[in-house]
């Protein structure tokens, strides 16, 4: 029941909040796509290459707090070189780890990812947590525009925002 | 004066027993975790205190059943309370006559009701609405929704730096087109006071009407809407003690007796035929269904209870609140107060240097405080001042310097994360 947010903001994520990797933009990127969540005003953008069916380069940049922006550096950082169906594989698990309905003792893909799991009990923080794989799952599927508030929403499913 | 206030040892002879009011509301007492509770989200809800929470329970226990219908006992004693409640809120807002007073859901429901009944019947195409940047989305969107249907103009009155409005730009924006005027009383995400009396009578003297969104005002002010001469006025119980799922609209009789009604179904007609309808006078024309009784005879006993304490004392309790709160953030380097308008209620919206206010929120959480995060259904008021959202901490009457304290060494120990 109690809130638990200090495990959550540990070192390994306040790092990569203070030094997201692959921050930026990228040029000519062969997949890309907004997110946003229109209840906190958080913006990501992320583009991506795929060349011989792999995520070559891969980068982010947006306005968002702490838990997402460290969850997306981790994220670009955990599927730089993956294919796409191992990329969606850690989409599904790392919202399924968010929502709970994955439990991180049990076999998975996470590795450090898993340093997110106490998410799960900040109900009103796991959409910021998700928004990059979100977005990530959207420009994978040439979705140019996805929200925390879309139909697509593994968190709450309402009227497509855009 | 403020002497007295700025006193407030438990124990020592003071005019504001902030201990004593502190025990009227049990919810002061819970624990977050394993911190004492500091509720510093007032502007959102305030919290309630045994003396309304005992009123709904008799209400419910000895005196429940639906009114102004069965002749029997139960129906007449709660048409009986359920009506007092309502001479209740006129008294407390000095209206004329009891049925200028309208029961809503709320100050929502307060504002979609005047745009349904006035908006829709007098607003015409090409007409003009003047609202400001300080409005809640509740008092911009309904007009929206009524300009896009007629084919009307919103103007918005700008602020400056400090979160005031430009009463030099709104007189300018009057002309023979202009047909109605929204106006926030306090903004909620600010605390700006707005001088809406000097506001009103100049609308009037362009025959103008003025609707006041009273929300954040009624629970730290004296509301006199004679003295204004406002032409409606809106606020919610929940946000001065009172339950939610309640709220109030007071309009001049001339005008609800124009309207037309914004809900229809049982209660609010004279006659039914599938031929014609004849609607009930006001107020009841705008109180179509069973209304949450229970939560009406507990604004009442809101009112009662913040009257006991006095609006003018409640005021000035929470003003030296807000000013020792608005000294100690001053103290935290790489903090910036957002609305540092001259005349405020107790709200402190602010942010912090390279942490996100939702980190804040989480993090102060931790330490068992309480405040809002995000743009505070005021996303105008953010883009002004180019913020995405900020931290809100609002006190109420039964807050304290101690726990402005702990919000500040909360701030410390967010920074402290992000060092």
């Amino acid at each position: 029941m109690m809130m638990n947010s200090k495990s959550l903001y540990q070192e390994v994520i306040l790092d990569h909040n203070r030094k997201p990797r692959n921050y930026g933009v990228l040029d000519n990127p062969s997949h890309h796509a907004v997110g946003h969540n229109p209840l906190c005003g958080d913006r990501l953008d992320i583009a991506l290459k795929i060349e011989n069916d792999q995520i070559s380069h891969i980068a982010f940049h947006g306005e968002s707090c702490a838990i997402c922006k460290a969850s997306a550096s981790m994220m670009t950082a955990a599927v730089k070189g993956k294919t796409r169906p191992d990329a969606e594989t850690l989409i599904q698990e790392f919202r399924d780890m968010a929502t709970g309905k994955l439990d991180p003792e049990q076999p998975n893909h996470l590795g450090r990812l898993t340093v997110f799991s106490g998410i799960r009990d900040l109900p009103t923080r796991v959409k910021c947590a998700i928004l990059p794989w979100h977005t990530l799952h959207a420009a994978l599927n040439a979705l140019t525009s996805v929200s925390t508030e879309s139909d697509d929403d593994p968190v709450q499913a309402t009227s497509v925002s855009d | 004066m403020a002497n007295a206030y700025a006193s407030m040892t438990p124990g020592a002879n003071t005019v504001f027993d902030v201990e004593k009011i502190r025990a009227d509301f049990p919810i002061l007492g819970i624990k977050v975790g394993d911190k004492p509770l500091v509720y510093l989200d007032n502007a959102a809800s305030c919290q309630m205190p045994r003396q309304v929470i005992d009123q709904l329970v008799h209400y419910q226990t000895t005196q429940h059943a639906n009114i102004n219908r069965a002749v029997h006992y139960l129906s007449e004693v709660a048409t009986m309370e359920y009506e007092k409640a309502r001479r209740r809120i006129q008294q407390f807002v000095n209206a004329r006559e009891d049925r200028e007073i309208i029961f809503t859901s709320g100050t929502t429901e307060s504002i979609n009701l005047v745009m349904q009944g006035y908006g829709r019947k007098f607003i015409k195409a090409g007409d003009e609405i003047i609202l400001t940047t300080l409005e809640h989305h509740s008092n911009i969107v309904p007009w929206q929704m009524l300009a896009e249907e007629k084919g009307a103009i919103i103007r918005v009155v700008p602020i400056n730096d400090a979160g005031e409005l430009d009463i030099a730009a709104y007189e300018k924006l009057f002309n023979e087109r202009t047909k109605f005027v929204g106006l926030i009383h306090v903004s909620n995400a600010l605390g700006t006071i707005n001088p809406i009396k000097s506001m009103i009578a100049f609308a009037h003297q362009h025959g103008v009407p003025v609707l006041i969104d009273g929300a954040q005002a009624a629970p730290h002010r004296v509301v006199d809407v004679q003295d204004l001469d406002c032409d409606f006025y809106a606020f919610s119980a929940h946000k001065l003690c009172g339950p939610t799922g309640i709220g109030m609209l007071y309009g001049k009789s001339s005008w609800l007796e124009a309207m037309q009604p914004f809900k229809g179904g049982g209660d609010m007609i004279a006659s039914v035929t599938f031929e014609k309808t004849t609607y009930a006078a006001i107020p009841h024309k705008f109180e179509a269904g069973t209304p949450p009784i229970a939560a009406a005879i507990g604004f009442g006993a809101a009112i009662d209870y913040l009257e006991s304490i006095g609006i003018d004392d409640i005021a000035a309790y929470e003003h030296e609140l807000l000013s020792y709160a608005t000294e100690r953030m001053a103290e935290i380097k790489g903090l910036r107060i957002i609305g540092t308008a001259a005349h405020k209620t107790a709200v402190l919206s602010f942010t912090l240097d390279g942490i996100h206010p939702h980190d804040i929120g989480t993090i102060l959480n931790e330490d068992g405080v309480a405040v809002r995060t995000g743009h505070h259904c005021a996303q105008p008021v953010m883009e002004r001042f180019k913020v995405p959202a900020t931290s809100r901490a609002s006190f109420a009457f039964y807050n304290t310097r101690s726990e402005v304290d702990a919000l500040i060494a909360g701030i410390r120990n967010v920074q402290k994360v992000f060092l």
